[in-house]
């Protein structure tokens, strides 16, 4: 499953980073802390996280992940898009909380493997 | 004693404490060049995860850095040298959760007491020396192929 079909299904906004939306999603993470995230994740994954600032970029681009979804509808802070539009990593908005976005996630990536 | 071995690559760069606006600009660096040089994904995913990390104590505790990236037949290795306030009890930073980060450097998600932890799992062979009131010295060396 690629990012465009998480986004569509969830009815994500996407806030930029659109060149990436073809990539294949492996698994998530969900976490707020860096140094967990940079610890604990993996290359593919889609990063869940209600931080907004810019250095959430490097972190998704050092772990090279397929996307970073921001819970709770935040919204990302300027140089963050900018950042991540030059990395193409897509940013996107989500409504639902952490745990329900996560799950619904989950499902979606494990009911079709 | 053996021969030395001979340097495929070698570049230094700074880093400025106190600027998280550019914080990972050298982790970046590194990894993009490791990747130029054909070093496997897994061993430039652990360069990248170490160099982030020393990259962000700086950031969050040292005046500055310079930061050594060597690339040798067998290795890569990356030496940070920071000026700063230095480490008191290394032991007790070696603990995962055990951290000294204010709030505002948590509220980011900072200085969660995971960082020296990461730099010593990703790393094959990891040193660590410190100066309370002048600076800490890290040696990581990632093992290749």
């Amino acid at each position: 499953m690629n990012v465009e079909a998480i986004v569509a299904a969830l009815g994500l906004e996407v806030k930029c980073g659109r060149e990436g939306l073809g990539r294949e999603v492996t698994g998530g993470y969900t976490g707020d802390l860096l140094s967990d995230v940079m610890g604990n994740s993996k290359e593919g994954y889609i990063w869940i996280t209600r931080q907004v600032h810019q250095n959430i970029v490097a972190v998704a681009s050092l772990k090279e992940h397929a996307g970073i979804i921001l819970i709770n509808a935040c919204e990302p802070a300027a140089e963050t898009l900018q950042k991540a539009e030059a990395e193409k990593i897509p940013v996107m908005v989500s409504d639902l909380p952490a745990f329900e976005l996560s799950g619904r996630i989950y499902n979606l990536l494990t009911s079709q493997s | 004693m053996g021969e030395p071995k001979p340097n495929l690559y070698s570049e230094s760069f700074p880093i400025e404490g106190g600027n998280f606006n550019s914080a990972g600009i050298v982790s970046t660096g590194i990894k993009s060049i490791l990747k130029k040089l054909g070093i496997p994904g897994d061993i430039v995913r652990k360069a990248a995860i170490v160099s982030y990390e020393a990259e962000i104590n700086v950031v969050s505790y040292a005046k500055k850095a310079v930061v050594n990236l060597t690339v040798v037949p067998g290795a890569v290795c990356i030496e940070v040298i920071d000026e700063g306030q230095g480490i008191p009890n290394i032991d007790l930073a070696m603990q995962e959760g055990y951290s000294t980060a204010d709030q505002k450097i948590r509220e980011m998600g900072f200085g969660a007491g995971m960082g020296l932890c990461n730099i010593r799992n990703y790393s094959d062979d990891f040193h660590i020396e410190s100066e309370v009131g002048k600076g800490t010295h890290l040696k990581m060396t990632i093992q290749t192929p």
